[in-house]
């Protein structure tokens, strides 16, 4: 799945070279503060030590120390912060050191970030990111993927890209954007994965998916590091004659709606696949947009591969089994095909 | 009390206290009569605490209320009808009917951040309003209350740490009260002073008698001279107590009759007529003249509110997200040159100085662990059998130039607390 040359890239320097995920973030958030005084980092160790992987590497040197800010311990108190900021006109960009750690601060973001402009007309601009997701054996506890506990708090946007181009436009979006904005890093794709970023500034706009891999039997909706294994299981597909069309969600809130059903208003068949676990999880929220929807385009039933309905697990054998894989899919598929 | 304020500012203080307690009053005969939506909390008894330090701020400051500093709002410049219209429900209402009480702010003009209904909150959030404050150059000052069972909730301890860590300029008053809805202070906290909280935070502290509005005033207004002369975060606990329930339906009987009348006998309204009237700054006219005009006023604040309308039904979906420019154009509002915090005068060397260790640099240069451990790529391959992409040299390189060294210090270990009663 991954794209392995290119090694030794010079991010800053990007001229429609081959970046890594984590580069594509870095490069971002180097430009954004380059460009606005206004955007300030802050969060656990991301100045002198340049964040636990190294995406602000750099940052602190050329900023300087009002403008990165490490923190103690405490996300509430970070989130908090970042939003008192925004209230000045700053636009922080927030790191959470693993994703996980999101719900420490979970009321401050759901309560007091997210409800401040339906409320009383305060715009919080601000972006929260961190690493997310598993399949490198972090254990519990640094594997999560907390994305749909935002995607039901009105006021949020949540965006979930899966190749470095999306990312770093997606970021650069986001600190532009007036709302508040979630942004999941997936952390298995920081050095795995490296792909084309121009050298010239862009933006990828928030609330639009993209068609991946165009196909008539079927349509696969993934994001993040799924979307990787829902090509690869796309690709042994094809080998059977089953053509999979493969949709990129890249925002989870708001939801484009209408890829999706253009997409499955085609092919008449649908298959969703994330990492997230499966109760709770944005495919359950597709298949009623669908039903609502598409309901006499469905020439079968909604299928979902995900993760299993438990926490993440540690032992390499457990997670594996844990997490949806291309095999997987690719069963899925096959079997959705037959309707 | 002592004497060491201008005519007009004792005036004043009297003015705004009497004007909150007649809000609040004519807010329990709209409550009475249905006309109030919610709840309705009362500050009855700690009007000298949200007025006397409301009036420490200047007006490019930064305040957020809590649900008993309606006062405060007053002071800051907000009006009985807001106030009246937030609790009403109505469309005119400075949320236009989508959050009632003192949940309302002002980012443009007043300066108000709203509050919510989760304690301790707005201690993280006004310490960021203070710390960009601070950044952008506009010297100002954020301050916010909690009451005694606010102080023990998580995210009171997380924001005062970071606030003290940052010195931000912040100021924050802790109403003691005594009681945290049905619960009295020692069933809360096992601490004589809750002053003491600011201890573990190496954060200056003043204990004041919070039915003394002068010197809540004089003791808020060194606090935030003091903070925003850079001396960091600190907190002022004001000895007070509620005189009503917990909100109107609570007929608080749990509270002894003792004392319930020992602090009825220490109302801070009338302890600071007689202040004033010891004083001669005020007699029997001059105080007939503020009843009427703020009679005069509510009365017509108060038609203006019944009169406004209820909001319209679809109203309910707007307004989730900001739309953009059209919506609100957000610009930082810049006192200090900008060159100051872009490069090349914002560079620095990525370095922390310790206090008789010396200096230890950031591990820049390498590449992290995919993940948390300390696991090379070679061992982390074999874990989980997949080929890591080791991208090689970080991606951003910068010319380092030295601006400025950071010292870590600790925070000063001694909290000295002055008590003011």
């Amino acid at each position: 799945m991954a794209k392995k040359n290119g090694a030794g890239t010079n991010g800053a320097a990007a001229n429609g070279t081959q970046v890594t995920f984590l580069e594509a973030i870095k490069q971002a958030m180097f430009e954004e503060m380059e460009r606005d005084p206004a955007v300030v980092l802050i969060g656990e160790d991301v100045g002198v030590y340049g964040g636990a992987f190294k995406t602000s590497e750099g940052l602190l040197e050329r900023f300087g120390w009002e403008r990165v800010i490490d923190t103690p311990i405490s996300e509430s108190a970070i989130i908090g912060a970042a939003c008192g900021m925004s209230y000045l006109g700053l636009r922080p960009i927030v790191e959470m050191q693993f994703i996980d750690f999101i719900v420490c601060a979970f009321n401050q973001i759901t309560n007091f970030v997210a409800k401040g402009h339906y409320l009383w007309n305060a715009p919080a601009p601000m972006v929260v990111r961190g690493p997310s997701g598993g399949g490198v054996h972090g254990g519990p506890f640094h594997s999560a993927n907390p994305e749909m506990y935002f995607v039901h708090t009105p006021g949020l946007k949540v965006i979930y890209p899966s190749t470095p181009y999306d990312a770093k436009g997606l970021l650069k979006a986001a600190v532009r954007d007036n709302n508040p904005v979630l942004l999941f890093e997936h952390k298995f794709l920081y050095r795995r994965i490296k792909g084309e970023v121009p050298a010239a500034d862009y933006t990828v706009p928030i609330g639009k998916a993209v068609v991946r891999r165009e196909g008539r039997h079927l349509t696969i909706i993934s994001y993040a590091a799924m979307m990787h294994t829902s090509l690869e299981a796309a690709e042994a597909l094809a080998k059977e004659g089953i053509e999979a069309e493969v949709i990129d969600l890249r925002t989870l809130l708001p939801l484009d709606e209408e890829t999706i059903l253009n997409s499955v208003k085609k092919t008449n068949k649908c298959l969703v696949v994330h990492e997230d676990t499966k109760t709770g999880g944005i495919a359950g929220e597709i298949a009623a947009i669908l039903c609502e929807r598409a309901f006499g385009d469905l020439d079968g039933p909604l299928v979902r591969v995900t993760s299993l309905d438990t926490p993440v697990p540690y032992a390499p054998t457990l997670e594996e089994y844990f997490l949806p894989n291309a095999k997987k899919v690719f069963s899925a598929a096959k079997e959705l095909a037959r309707y | 009390m002592k004497k060491e304020l201008t005519r007009q500012q004792y005036l004043d203080l009297y003015y705004y206290m009497r004007l909150n307690r007649a809000v609040e009053d004519m807010m329990v005969k709209l409550f009475r009569q249905n006309k109030i939506v919610g709840g309705l909390y009362s500050s009855l008894g700690q009007e000298a605490i949200s007025v006397g330090t409301a009036y420490a701020l200047e007006k490019k400051d930064w305040l957020a209320p809590m649900i008993r500093n309606i006062g405060a709002l007053l002071v800051k410049g907000v009006r009985p009808r807001d106030v009246f219209m937030q609790h009403m429900a109505k469309y005119d209402s400075p949320t236009k009917g989508k959050d009632g009480t003192s949940h309302f702010g002002d980012l443009d003009n007043l300066h108000i951040v709203s509050p919510i209904s989760m304690l301790g909150d707005l201690i993280p959030v006004m310490t960021g309003v203070a710390m960009a404050g601070r950044y952008l150059g506009q010297k100002i000052v954020a301050m916010t209350w909690i009451g005694d069972g606010g102080s023990s909730t998580g995210v009171f301890h997380e924001g005062l740490n970071f606030a003290a860590v940052q010195k931000a300029p912040f100021v924050l008053i802790l109403e003691n009260n005594l009681w945290a809805y049905s619960t009295p202070v020692r069933k809360q906290v096992p601490l004589e002073n809750l002053a003491d909280r600011a201890k573990a935070y190496g954060m200056e502290s003043y204990i004041v008698d919070g039915n003394d509005v002068v010197a809540m005033y004089s003791t808020a207004k060194e606090a935030v001279e003091r903070a925003r002369a850079g001396e960091g975060p600190i907190l002022i606990e004001a000895k007070t107590f509620r005189r009503m329930g917990h909100a109107q339906h609570d007929p608080a009987e749990y509270v002894p009759k003792e004392m319930r009348a020992y602090w009825e006998a220490r109302d801070p309204i009338a302890l600071y007529e007689q202040f004033l009237t010891s004083e001669k700054l005020l007699d029997a006219k001059g105080r007939k003249e503020i009843e009427e005009k703020i009679n005069t006023l509510l009365v017509k604040e108060r038609d203006f509110a019944e009169n406004s309308p209820m909001p319209p039904p679809e109203f309910a979906e707007t307004g989730v997200y900001c739309t953009g420019d059209d919506c609100h154009k957000i610009r930082a509002k810049w006192e200090r040159p900008i060159a100051e915090v872009t490069p090349p005068r914002s560079s620095v060397e990525a370095v922390w100085t310790v206090p008789g260790f010396g200096s230890g640099k950031g591990s820049g240069g390498g590449n992290a662990p995919i993940h948390f451990g300390d696991t090379s790529p070679a061992e982390e391959m074999s874990a989980s059998g997949r080929k890591p992409a080791n991208t090689g040299k970080p991606a951003i390189k910068v010319t380092t130039k030295v601006a400025s060294k950071k010292t870590v210090k600790t925070p000063a270990a001694s909290a000295s607390r002055k008590a003011r009663r």
